[in-house]
Order: structure tokens, then sequence, then C-alpha cells
């Protein structure tokens, strides 16, 4: 069955994340979409998620609960969690490993922690635009660790982009799945024998993906979604 | 200006163990997107970056590089210096800033390309 997704989405809890992505208006957004399957993925932490999957529950959209982690190549690392328990977990640890310094909203942008009804319940004061100690090596251990799949993001983008940032995909660990900035080409090479996402990396509502990619899927779950991503692609001929 | 002679004036040590020493440092250069080195590395380059990946080591092969620096005590992981070894690249780590590495290097005569 066909499956439309959009796998990379801040929340208002990002800093650089609109304040206007909240959890109920990002699912709206999808929903209005048409979307099936959203992952809110806010940089270094997992905080929104327990609201998001009572929306996303409320409005029969599937969560896949994820984050996007700043390695110390300064590469972004999508993690994908079983389930949010398990994200915020992993999302605690990850906060140890985070530079000590506190996010100044003024310059980076607000960090808002949200309840389900999209009231502001905490301000997130971690620096979450920092990078964490953790090499791309060991964050994808750590993600793996946890039951979750790591996911290179935007791979050929020039932030934060692990072509540019390292200059060529790693030997190892082995990435089943990346995904590619649908806005610049990609190295084709480079792609063969990989699952590939094009998600949008919303930061604001109007960005969210239409119904553009479908992910060819058994049924619709989390684990099936996990499976996918960590399986080695069948090359077709 | 060999390694040899390098590594005295930016009060470097060798992480590796299995790289021609006598090897001739013919120019110098920092940057951190490695990337963009690929495109600008060039043969005898002495290479400073805090990256510690394993690519660095590809990158630095990949333009025959004479050794790659890590500035500020930077430690770079087992697995990198394995390779760096199993392919006779050198790395060298100094306490240096690579502002005070490359100012070292550049009054030394080593040229820019």
């Amino acid at each position: 069955m066909e499956f439309f997704a959009d796998l990379h989405i801040h929340s208002c809890l990002s800093p650089c994340g609109d304040d206007e992505m909240t959890p109920c208006n990002i699912c709206g957004m999808a929903k209005i979409k048409g979307l099936d399957i959203i992952a809110i993925t806010d940089h270094n932490t997992a905080r929104n998620l327990p609201a998001a999957q009572e929306v996303c529950d409320a409005y029969g959209l599937l969560l896949l609960p994820g984050m996007e982690i700043t390695t110390r190549e300064e590469v972004h690392l999508l993690g994908y969690f079983p389930d949010v328990s398990t994200a915020l977990e992993f999302s605690e640890m990850l906060r140890t490993h985070m530079p000590k310094g506190k996010n100044k909203p003024k310059f980076f942008g607000n960090q808002l922690v949200m309840n389900s009804d999209d009231e502001v319940i905490a301000e997130e004061d971690c620096l979450l635009i920092g990078a964490s100690n953790f090499t791309l090596a060991e964050a994808s251990t750590q993600v793996t660790a946890f039951g979750g799949v790591p996911v290179p993001a935007h791979i050929n983008r020039g932030s934060h982009g692990l072509l540019v940032n390292l200059g060529m995909m790693p030997e190892e660990p082995f990435y089943p799945t990346v995904e590619v900035w649908r806005h610049l080409p990609c190295d084709e090479a480079v792609l063969r024998g990989k699952h590939v996402l094009h998600s949008s990396d919303a930061h604001y509502l109007g960005d969210i993906q239409e119904r553009e990619h479908a992910l060819r899927l058994d049924h619709e779950s989390v684990e099936e979604l996990l499976n996918w991503m960590r399986s080695v692609k069948k090359e077709t001929c | 200006m060999t390694i040899n002679e390098l590594i005295p004036l930016i009060e470097a040590k060798e992480l590796t163990k299995e790289a021609d020493l006598n090897k001739e440092v013919l120019c110098g250069y920092t940057c951190d997107l490695l990337s963009w080195v690929m495109g600008h590395g060039q043969e005898g380059m002495a290479w400073v970056t805090v990256q510690t990946h394993m690519n660095v080591i590809a990158v630095a092969l990949l333009s025959d590089m004479a050794c790659v620096i890590m500035p500020e005590s930077i430690e770079m992981e087992k697995e990198s210096l394995d390779k760096a070894d199993a392919e006779g690249m050198c790395v060298l780590q100094s306490p240096l800033s690579s502002y005070e590495i490359c100012g070292r290097m550049h009054e030394k005569g080593i040229p820019a390309e």
C-alpha cells in the first residue's frame, strides 16, 4: 500500500522553528495536505512528541517519533524511534552531551514545549542549536542501541549535510536510508542501494509537504516504517 | 621542510606510527568542510582541521598530502588513526590553534600553494 509522509518537520521547540509550528497546527496542516504519516524532528530534543502523539491520534495521523541530532562534525542526523517514551529517554541522554550554554531566545528563537491544547507548558533552556559531543558514528550507534534507526539528513545540502561536511559517504556505519534535500541535485552513485527520503525539513507551516512522496509499506505502523528504513534496498532492474 | 622539521615548529606530537616523517611539506592549508578540501587539496600539503572523522584520512590521501594536523590538542578517534597507519598518512597533534599553526608555518616559508 502507498502512504504519503513528511518525516522531517520542526515544531516551535526548535529554536529556528516558527512559533506557529504548534502540535495542533502541524497536525492540522498535515491533515489538510492529505498526509498519512508525519515525523516531528526537533533539534536535539523530543519534548514536544508527547503532545504531538496525542494530537496525531486525535487526527488519525501516524506519528513516527523522531529527533534531529547535531553531531560533533556538525552533521545533522535524524533518529527515528519505536515510541515516544523511547525518544524521550534518548532525548534526556543526549541532553548530557550538549554544550553547557543556555539558549538566547532573542537571537536563536523560542524553544516552546507545548501540550496537546497548544498551550506553552515550558521553555527549554538547553542550547538546542548547538552540537552534541557525539561523533556521527557514536550518535548512530546510540540511536540504534535505543531501538531506533539513524538517517543522515539532507545529505546534499550545504549547511549540516553529510556529503558537504564530510566530503563523501563514510564507509561505516552503513546507512540503508538517507534523506536528500529535494531542491538540490545529489550524486546518484551515492544513493545506489539506499532508500531515499525527500522530506520537507519544514520550519514553517506552509513548507509541510503535499502528497508528493509515497512510501510503499505492507501496513501503516511505526514498526513497519522502522523495519523498512533499516532494511537493505533491493535493487530492481 | 620535512614533517620531522615541522613537528618542533608547531610543538606537535605524532599520533600515527607508520608514516614517513622525511616527507617534504610543500604547502599549508586550513579548512573543516571536507567537500571543500577535496576540491583544494594539493600534494605535500600540511592540512590543519578540527575534524577527526575517518573521511579526513581519505581526503588527505586523495591529494597525496604530507600530513593532517589536529590543532588545540584535539584527539582523533582510533578508527581514523588506524586507517591513517594502514595507508601511511601522517597525523600530528598540536596544542596550538589553527591560526597559530598556520602563522608559524607561513613565517618559515611554507607557501599557501
